[in-house]
C-alpha cells in the first residue's frame, strides 16, 4: 500500500515559515523531516512522523510552484495562481533574496558567469552550505544584476522596486551588483578578514559618491559604473607626492595638527609620507580598470596595514585623516579641491570602516 | 431578439512567450458566441498587449444567453502558419440576466488552456441589454435566480416555497466519438469542456422554466451533476428548490413587515377546531389514504429485485433504506391524525414532495422522521437519443417513488435535505437518493391549506419540537424505544435521530459535536454485465447495514444521540465497493442519553476470553467517558424522577404514539436493540466482531483545539472569528493485490484518519479552530486505487467566551441557537419572532423574539445604505479602471518608471471562497449569480510536471483561481456553498500522462464585514473605502 497522491490546496496559500527556511536552505525532504521532528513539532501538536513527511512535501511542492514567481516578485502581487496575503508575500521575497553572508564572501566581485556557478560545488563544500542554496543565491545576484544593469536611476531604488525587497536588503544588492560590476578584488587571504557588511558599507559610500548618479540625479545616469571624468581628474591629485614642496608642506600641517594629541605621533610622522602616497598613487591609478579591482586590497596593503603594525587605534585613524584631508585644501599650489574632497571623504570612511583595531 | 450582449477585450498580461526567437507574443483575441465571432487586432511583440477593442455586439435571443458561454480565445499571429492558440476564458452569462444580481463583469480571467493550464490573464468587460419582451419567457428562463445555497439566501425571504424541481440533458461523450482518435487532446478536452457549459446552460434553462410554471422566482439549494457514462454517453442532471424569494434589502423593514406577519398572526387565532378538515385552497383531488399505495414494499422484500421491462438494461434495485428510511414497511393504518393529513394532501399532490433545502425558516420543518435512502444498481447502455433521455429519468422516477414512500411509511409527507448521486465504473452504475423524512408546515406553501396544524404544532417549543416522532406508534413493524422528549415531557421522541439536514437553528443541543464516519470496504469478484450488477446488487445491503451499525457503534462511544448531515457515499470499482458514512453527532436534549455499549462473548466458557471482554468493556467504557468530557456533554439529571410521572396529555390531540426505534435496520435479521433498555450491545462470536470493536477504539480523537463537523455550523461554538480557510484536499491510495476486505477496511479507515490527520496539522496554526462541513468523496479511479478528496472549511474562534459557553452548557441549560442565529438569519427575523410569540412556550422567548426583530428593522436600513454606497463604489471603481486601460502607457517611457505603475497599481483583490452559506463575522448584502464551472485538464509530461501530485496540485490550485477570477470580475469578493462536485482524475505514469476534470460550483456574493457595517451606520461614505479593503482579512 503506497499513497500516489496526496495534495492540499487552500483558497490562501499555507506556508509554514519553518519548513520555507528549510527548502530555501536547500533540505531534502527527508532531511526537512528530521530537522522538523528534532524540533518537537510533532509533540505541539499530536502528530506522526507520516503527517509531518506529507506536510513537508506539499509545502516542498508549493514553494517550487512559487519559485517561478519570486523570481519576478513584482507577479507575486499580480498573479492570481496562489491567494497570498500581502505580509506573507513580503516575507516570501526577502527570505527568497536574503543570503548568507558566509557565501557572498565567496562570491562578492566574481564575474556571475557560468563560470563561477560551476565552482559553485567547492564554494558548498568550504562553507558549508548546500550546494542548492548556493546556487539559489547565486542565481538570485545574477538576476538582480542582468535586470539594473540595464536601468537608468539610482541602484537601490530600482533593486528595491524590482524586487520589491527591503531597503537594507535592496543595499546590500546594490553592493553585491556594484562590485560584479566592477570586479572588485574580495577574496584575496590580505582580505579575508573583512566581512561582507565591510564591503557593502564601501560599495555604498563608492556609489553615493563616486558614480556618475552622485553627482547629478538625472535619468540616465548609472549608478553601476563608477563616474570616468572623476577618474580622470584623480590623476591631478598626483601633484600631492610628485612636487616635493607639496608634499613637505603637507606632512608639517598634519604634524602640527596633531602634535600631542596621538600615541602613535612618531611612527605617523615617520610613515606620513609613505602614507600619502599610497593613497594618492591608488587615486592616480584608479582610471585603469585593472587597479580599480585592487582598489580594496591596495587600500589594506598601502594603509591599513602599515597602520596596524604601527599599533594604530581607530581614533588616531580618524584623526590622522581628517587632518590629513583638511590640510590639503591650506596648501597654496594645490587646487583641485573639489576632486580631492570627494576622492578624500570616501576613502576616510572606507578606511575607517576596513580598519579593525 | 430580445438581448444584445456586449464584450470588449480591453488588455492581456502574463502572457507566455509563443515566439521562441523573439522571446516575445503577437496576441489577438477571438470572441465567440453561437455561430458569430468577432476578432481583435494583433498587438505585436508583448506579453502585456493592450487590444482596448471596440465592443463587439452580439444580439441574439435570451434563449442562447442562457444556454451558451461566452467563449474567448487568446491566440498567437503567425504570418506563415496556423496560428497558435494560447488559451480560452469561457464566461457564463447567466448572472448578468437577472436584474437583481450582477451588472456586469469585469476584471482580469486568467486565460487557461487544457495542456499548460492558465496562462496568463485577460481583462474583459461584458454587458448584456435585455430588452423588456413582455412575451420573452417562452424558451428562456431569464431573471430567475439560482442558488447553490441550501437554506434561503441570506438577504432573501421566502415567501413561498413551491418544492422539487428536476431536470436531465443527456448528449454523447465528446470524448467518446470517432472523431476523437484523430483530433488532438487539446480539441478533445475544448469540445468537451464546450459542451458541458452548454448542457449545463440548457438545464439550468429548462429548470429555470419549471420554477415559472410553477409560479416561483429562484431555486434554492441547486445541485448539478454530471454522470460520465463513458461510452454511452454524457449526463447533466440537476435537482433544487423553487422558491418565490423576496429581497430583504430592497425595502424598509417596516414595510414587509407587516404584510409578512398577517398571515402568522391569522395562525394564532385558534379559528379552526382541531377536527376542521382545513380544505386546500387549491382545488386538487382528494387524498387517498397513504396505505394502498406502496403497501408493495414490506420490510422482509426491502431489496427484492425487480427487473425493467426493457430487455437491453438490467434494473436490480435493492431497496434497502439506511435507519429508519428502512422501515419500508407496512404503511401506516388509519390511525393518522387528521391534522396532519392536510398539509400531506397538499404535499401529496405533488409528484415529489422533496426539498434540497437542510436549513429551513423558523417554523418551517416540524417534526423529522428519519433519513430515507433508495439506491439500484443498473447497465449503462447507449444513449440512442440525446433529446429523449427517457431511460434515464424513468430511472430517477423509480428511486425518487421509492424514497416518497419510504417517507410515507414513516408517517411523513415530506423529504427534506434531498440529494441524489451516481457511482459508475464500467458499464454498472449505482444510483443513489437519500433525505430525511419530515413534515414540514403548509405556511410555506402554496397550495397548503391554511394551516390548521400549526397553532397545535407550535405549542411545543422549537427547540425539540423537530424531535417528536411523526410515524404513528401503532404501526412501527418493529420493537423500539420511544420516550417523552426530555425537553416539553409531552410528546414522544426516538432513541436515537438520523438526518441528513444541517441542525435545525432553534435545536437544543447539549454540550458540542463532532464529525462521526463509518467507512467499509468490501471486496468483490470481477465480473461482467448482469453478473456484476447483480454481485452488486447482493452486496449493497450488507454494505449499508455495517455502515449503519459502524455509525451507531460511533455515536454512542461519543455519548451522543443524534446525527446530521449525514452522507453517505457507496462507490464502485472493479473489484471491490466501498461504502463512506459522515455525519456530524450531537446530542439532542430532546432526547434520552444513549446507553453503553455492552460487549458480550459467545462462548463464555473460557476464563481468559471472559477477561478479554471485560477488559474491552472497561475501554470502551472508559472511551465514553472521555468522549463525554471531550464534547462536554452533561445533559441535565432530572430525567429519571419525571419519566414516572403522569405524561400530560397533549391537548386535544387524539393521536397515539408508537415506539419506533432509530437503532434497528430492517436489513437486519437481528435485532440490536431488541429487549435492551439502555445498552447497545455487541455481540463477539468473530473475528469481524473483534475488528469492528477494535476499530471503533482506534479512531483516534481530534487533537487539542480542533473541532470537526460535516454540517454547516457547529452547535456549542459561537464566537467565531473571521479568520477563515477553505481547503481541498485529495489523496490517492494504491492497493496492493489480495486484500482481505478486513485488510482492506483497516486500509480505507486508515486513509481517512490520515488525512484528518494531516489537516489539523495543517491548520494547527488556526486552533482553536472547527473544520466544518467537511465533505469527503471516495472514488475507485481505477482497480487497486482508492482516491478520497476532502473539502472543508476551516473556522478560527476566540477561546476565552467558548470556555464560558462550555460553562454554561455544561450547568444545564441548553444552548439557544435562536438567538446566536439572530444575526445571521437575517431573511425571516420577523417571523422568527411572531413564532416565539405566537408559541405558549413558557419562558420569555417571545421577549427574545421581539428584541431582534426590532434589531432587524435598523440593521436592514444599515444595509439598505451599505448597499447604496457599495453600488457607489462599483460604479466609480469602474471608471478608474477603465481609464487606467483605455491609456496604454506608451512603450518608450522610460523602464524603470513603467515597471513602477504597472506593480503598484494592481494587486489582486482578495476573494474567499466557503463551503458554507455564510461567512462568520460577516453580512452578505448581495448574491451576484451562480457559479458554475467545469475543467479538463490533461498533460503528456506527467514527470516534468512533478508528479500526480505536481500536476493535481497545480490543477486544483488554477480551479480555485478561476473561481476567484470570475467572481471578483463580478464584483465579488467571495463564493459561498462552494463545493467541488466532481474531481475524476486519470493516470498512466507508463506514458508519463494523466488526465483530471473538476467540476465546482457555488454562489458569488458580496460581503461587508459586520464591524464595518456599524461604521456605515454612522458614516456611509467613509464604508466605501472599507468595503474594497473588505476582504483582506485572512
Amino acid at each position: 500500500m503506497s499513497v500516489e497522491l496526496d495534495v492540499f490546496v487552500g483558497n490562501t496559500t499555507i506556508m509554514d515559515k519553518e519548513v520555507y527556511q528549510l527548502w530555501l536552505n536547500g533540505y531534502t525532504v527527508n532531511d526537512a523531516v528530521k530537522v522538523r521532528i528534532e524540533g518537537g513539532v510533532m509533540e505541539e501538536c499530536e502528530a506522526s512522523a507520516e503527517v509531518l513527511l506529507s506536510d513537508t512535501m506539499d509545502q516542498y511542492r508549493t514553494f517550487q510552484m512559487c519559485e517561478r514567481l519570486l523570481h519576478h516578485p513584482a507577479k507575486l502581487a499580480n498573479q492570481l495562481l496562489f491567494q497570498i496575503p500581502p505580509d506573507r508575500q513580503a516575507m516570501l521575497i526577502e527570505r527568497y533574496y536574503a543570503f548568507d553572508d558566509l557565501f557572498v564572501r565567496e562570491v562578492l566581485g566574481k564575474k556571475l558567469s557560468k563560470g563561477t556557478k560551476k565552482d559553485l560545488d567547492d564554494v558548498s563544500t568550504k562553507t558549508g552550505i548546500t550546494l542548492k542554496s548556493c546556487r539559489r543565491q547565486f542565481d538570485n545576484f545574477k538576476r538582480v544584476f542582468k535586470v539594473v544593469e540595464e536601468l537608468k536611476g539610482p541602484l537601490v531604488e530600482n533593486i528595491r522596486q524590482h524586487f520589491l525587497l527591503p531597503d537594507q536588503l535592496a543595499r546590500d544588492y546594490a553592493a553585491i551588483v556594484f562590485f560584479a560590476n566592477n570586479r572588485f578584488e574580495t577574496g584575496k587571504k590580505k582580505l579575508q578578514y573583512l566581512t561582507f557588511q565591510d564591503f557593502a558599507f564601501c560599495a555604498g559610500q563608492l556609489i553615493n559618491n563616486w558614480t556618475l548618479g552622485a553627482v547629478d540625479n538625472m535619468m540616465e545616469d548609472m549608478d553601476v559604473d563608477l563616474d570616468k571624468e572623476f577618474l580622470q581628474d584623480l590623476k591631478d591629485l598626483k601633484i600631492l607626492i610628485t612636487d616635493k614642496d607639496l608634499l613637505d608642506q603637507h606632512k608639517s600641517l598634519v604634524c602640527t595638527a596633531l602634535r600631542g594629541k596621538t600615541n602613535v605621533y612618531n611612527e605617523m610622522e615617520a610613515n606620513f609620507k609613505n602614507l600619502s602616497r599610497g593613497l594618492v598613487n591608488i587615486a592616480a591609478k584608479l582610471i585603469n580598470a585593472k587597479d580599480v579591482r585592487d582598489f580594496f586590497i591596495d587600500l589594506v596593503e598601502k594603509f591599513i596595514e602599515p597602520c596596524r603594525s604601527d599599533k594604530w587605534t581607530s581614533i588616531d585613524m580618524n584623526l590622522y585623516l581628517t587632518h590629513y584631508t583638511n590640510s590639503a585644501h591650506i596648501l597654496d599650489t594645490f587646487k583641485h579641491h573639489a576632486v580631492w574632497t570627494r576622492y578624500m571623504g570616501v576613502i576616510k570612511s572606507c578606511i575607517l570602516r576596513l580598519y579593525h583595531d | 431578439m430580445p438581448g444584445k450582449l456586449k464584450a470588449k477585450i480591453v488588455a492581456g498580461r502574463h502572457l507566455p512567450v509563443m515566439d521562441r526567437a523573439s522571446d516575445l507574443t503577437d496576441a489577438f483575441v477571438e470572441v465567440k458566441f453561437g455561430n458569430t465571432t468577432f476578432k481583435t487586432d494583433v498587438y505585436p511583440k508583448s506579453l502585456n498587449p493592450q487590444w482596448n477593442s471596440e465592443w463587439f455586439k452580439f444580439e441574439v435571443d435570451d434563449e442562447d444567453l442562457q444556454d451558451e458561454p461566452l467563449q474567448i480565445t487568446v491566440l498567437d499571429h503567425d504570418t506563415y502558419s496556423a496560428n497558435d492558440a494560447i488559451g480560452k476564458v469561457y464566461i457564463d452569462i447567466d448572472p448578468l440576466l437577472c436584474s437583481e444580481a450582477a451588472t456586469v463583469i469585469s476584471g482580469w480571467l486568467p486565460i487557461y488552456d487544457t495542456i499548460h493550464g492558465i496562462r496568463g490573464e485577460i481583462n474583459v468587460l461584458v454587458k448584456v441589454d435585455l430588452f423588456n419582451d413582455l412575451n420573452r419567457f417562452r424558451q428562456s428562463s431569464c431573471g430567475v435566480k439560482f442558488f447553490c445555497t441550501t437554506s434561503i439566501p441570506r438577504c432573501y425571504r421566502a415567501i413561498m416555497v413551491h418544492g422539487f424541481v428536476e431536470e436531465l440533458v443527456v448528449n454523447e461523450d465528446p470524448e467518446y466519438q470517432w472523431i476523437d482518435r484523430i483530433r488532438t487532446p487539446r480539441a478533445s478536452n475544448e469540445a468537451r469542456q464546450r459542451l458541458i457549459f452548454l448542457m449545463s446552460g440548457e438545464l439550468q434553462r429548462k429548470i429555470g422554466l419549471k420554477v415559472l410554471e410553477m409560479g416561483g422566482n429562484a431555486v434554492v439549494g441547486y445541485l448539478q451533476c454530471f454522470d460520465l457514462e463513458g461510452e454511452s454517453g454524457l449526463v447533466v442532471r440537476a435537482i433544487g428548490t423553487a422558491c418565490t424569494l423576496e429581497k430583504i434589502s430592497t425595502f424598509p423593514a417596516t414595510a414587509t413587515h407587516p404584510s409578512n406577519s398577517s398571515p402568522s398572526k391569522d395562525m394564532k387565532e385558534p379559528v379552526f377546531g382541531e377536527e376542521a378538515p382545513g380544505v386546500p385552497l387549491s382545488s386538487g383531488p382528494p387524498t387517498p389514504l397513504r396505505a394502498q399505495t406502496f403497501s408493495s414494499f414490506s420490510p422482509s422484500k426491502s431489496y427484492s429485485r425487480q427487473s425493467s421491462s426493457s430487455d437491453t438494461e438490467l434494473s436490480l434495485t435493492p431497496k434497502t433504506g439506511m435507519g429508519s428510511g428502512g422501515s419500508a414497511g407496512k404503511d401506516a393504518g388509519p390511525l393518522k391524525a387528521l391534522l396532519k393529513q392536510q398539509t400531506q394532501s397538499a404535499l401529496e399532490q405533488r409528484e415529489y414532495p422533496f426539498f434540497t433545502l437542510t436549513v429551513f425558516p423558523p417554523g418551517f420543518l416540524l417534526h423529522v422522521g428519519g433519513v430515507v435512502s433508495a439506491r439500484s444498481v443498473k447497465l449503462l447502455d447507449r444513449i440512442h437519443n440525446p433529446d429523449e433521455p427517457e431511460t434515464r429519468d424513468a430511472w430517477w422516477e423509480e428511486i425518487r417513488q421509492e424514497i416518497k414512500s419510504h417517507a410515507k411509511s414513516l408517517g411523513c409527507h415530506a423529504v427534506v435535505g434531498y440529494s441524489e448521486s451516481t457511482s459508475i465504473c464500467e458499464e454498472v452504475c449505482i444510483l443513489s437518493a437519500s433525505g430525511t423524512a419530515a413534515i414540514l408546515s403548509s405556511r410555506f406553501m402554496q397550495d397548503g391549506p391554511l394551516d390548521t396544524e400549526l397553532r397545535f404544532e407550535e405549542v411545543v417549543s422549537p427547540g425539540c419540537g423537530f424531535c417528536h416522532i411523526p410515524y404513528d406508534e401503532l404501526n412501527i413493524p418493529f420493537p423500539a424505544q420511544l420516550t417523552y422528549c426530555y425537553c416539553c415531557r409531552r410528546y414522544k421522541v426516538p432513541d436515537v435521530l438520523f438526518t441528513t439536514i444541517d441542525l435545525p437553528t432553534e435545536a437544543s443541543v447539549t454540550g458540542k459535536g463532532c464529525l462521526i464516519q463509518a467507512r467499509l470496504c468490501r471486496t468483490k469478484k470481477k465480473a461482467q454485465g448482469e453478473v456484476n450488477a447483480m454481485a452488486i446488487s447482493n452486496l449493497l445491503p450488507f454494505l449499508e447495514y455495517e455502515l449503519h451499525t459502524q455509525l451507531m457503534n460511533k455515536l454512542k462511544l461519543r455519548g451522543m444521540n443524534a446525527l446530521f448531515g449525514l452522507r453517505i457515499q457507496i462507490s464502485v470499482g472493479e473489484t471491490m465497493l466501498l461504502g463512506l458514512a459522515s455525519a456530524t453527532g450531537v446530542y439532542l436534549t430532546a432526547l434520552p442519553s444513549p446507553g453503553g455499549i455492552q460487549i458480550v462473548g459467545k462462548t463464555p466458557s473460557d476464563i481468559t476470553y471472559e477477561q478479554h471482554i471485560s477488559n474491552m468493556q472497561k475501554k470502551i467504557n472508559d472511551t465514553i467517558t472521555k468522549n463525554k468530557e471531550l464534547y462536554e456533554i452533561n445533559p441535565p439529571e432530572v430525567v429519571e424522577e419525571i419519566i414516572g410521572s403522569p405524561i400530560p396529555e397533549p391537548r386535544q390531540r387524539s393521536r397515539l404514539f408508537r415506539s419506533h426505534s432509530e437503532s434497528s435496520d430492517d436489513v437486519s435479521e437481528i435485532d440490536l436493540s431488541h429487549g435492551k433498555k439502555d445498552a447497545f450491545v455487541l455481540e463477539i462470536d468473530d473475528t469481524d466482531a473483534v475488528e469492528d470493536i477494535h476499530a471503533l477504539l482506534t479512531d483516534s480523537p481530534t487533537p487539542a483545539g480542533f473541532y470537526s463537523c460535516n454540517t454547516e455550523i457547529m452547535p456549542g461554538i459561537q464566537n467565531w472569528t473571521s479568520a477563515i480557510q477553505m481547503f481541498t484536499s485529495v489523496r490517492v491510495f494504491r492497493l496492493n493485490a489480495n486484500l482481505t476486505n478486513q485488510g482492506l477496511n483497516k486500509i480505507f479507515s486508515d486513509l481517512c484518519e490520515n488525512l484528518l490527520k494531516s489537516l489539523y496539522f495543517k491548520l494547527r496554526s488556526m486552533v482553536p479552530c472547527c473544520l466544518c462541513h467537511l465533505n469527503f468523496t471516495v472514488a475507485i479511479p481505477e482497480d487497486e486505487l482508492i482516491q478520497v478528496a476532502v473539502t472543508a472549511v476551516a473556522l478560527s474562534f476566540d477561546k476565552v467566551q467558548t470556555l464560558e459557553n462550555g460553562k454554561q452548557s455544561g450547568e444545564k441549560t441548553p444552548i439557544k441557537a435562536i438567538t446566536e442565529n439572530d444575526e445571521q438569519l437575517q431573511f425571516n427575523l420577523e417571523l422568527n419572532a411572531e413564532t416565539s410569540s405566537s408559541s405558549i412556550s413558557p419562558k420569555g422567548l417571545s421577549e427574545v423574539g421581539s428584541h431582534p426583530s426590532a434589531r432587524d428593522r435598523c440593521s436592514s436600513w444599515i444595509e439598505q445604505l451599505k448597499l447604496k454606497a457599495h453600488t457607489i463604489r462599483r460604479g466609480s471603481v469602474k471608471t478608474t479602471s477603465s481609464m487606467e486601460k483605455a491609456s496604454p502607457l506608451p512603450e518608450g517611457r522610460s523602464r524603470s518608471l513603467r515597471s513602477n505603475r504597472s506593480y503598484s497599481g494592481s494587486s489582486v483583490a482578495v476573494v474567499k471562497m466557503t463551503p458554507l452559506s455564510f461567512i462568520p463575522g460577516a453580512k452578505i448584502i448581495k448574491y451576484l449569480g451562480i457559479i458554475n464551472m467545469f475543467f479538463i485538464r490533461e498533460t503528456s509530461s506527467l514527470r516534468e510536471e512533478g508528479g500526480v501530485s505536481g500536476f493535481l496540485h497545480t490543477f486544483i490550485a488554477e480551479v480555485f483561481a478561476m473561481v476567484r477570477a470570475h467572481v471578483a470580475a463580478l464584483g465579488g469578493n467571495a463564493v459561498v456553498s462552494y463545493s467541488m462536485k466532481e474531481c475524476v482524475f486519470m493516470e498512466n505514469p507508463n506514458k508519463n500522462q494523466a488526465q483530471c476534470l473538476i467540476n465546482v460550483s457555488g454562489d458569488a456574493v458580496i460581503f461587508v464585514r459586520e464591524s464595518e457595517l456599524e461604521l456605515t451606520s454612522v458614516q456611509p461614505q467613509s464604508a466605501t473605502t472599507q468595503t474594497s479593503n473588505g476582504g483582506e482579512g485572512t
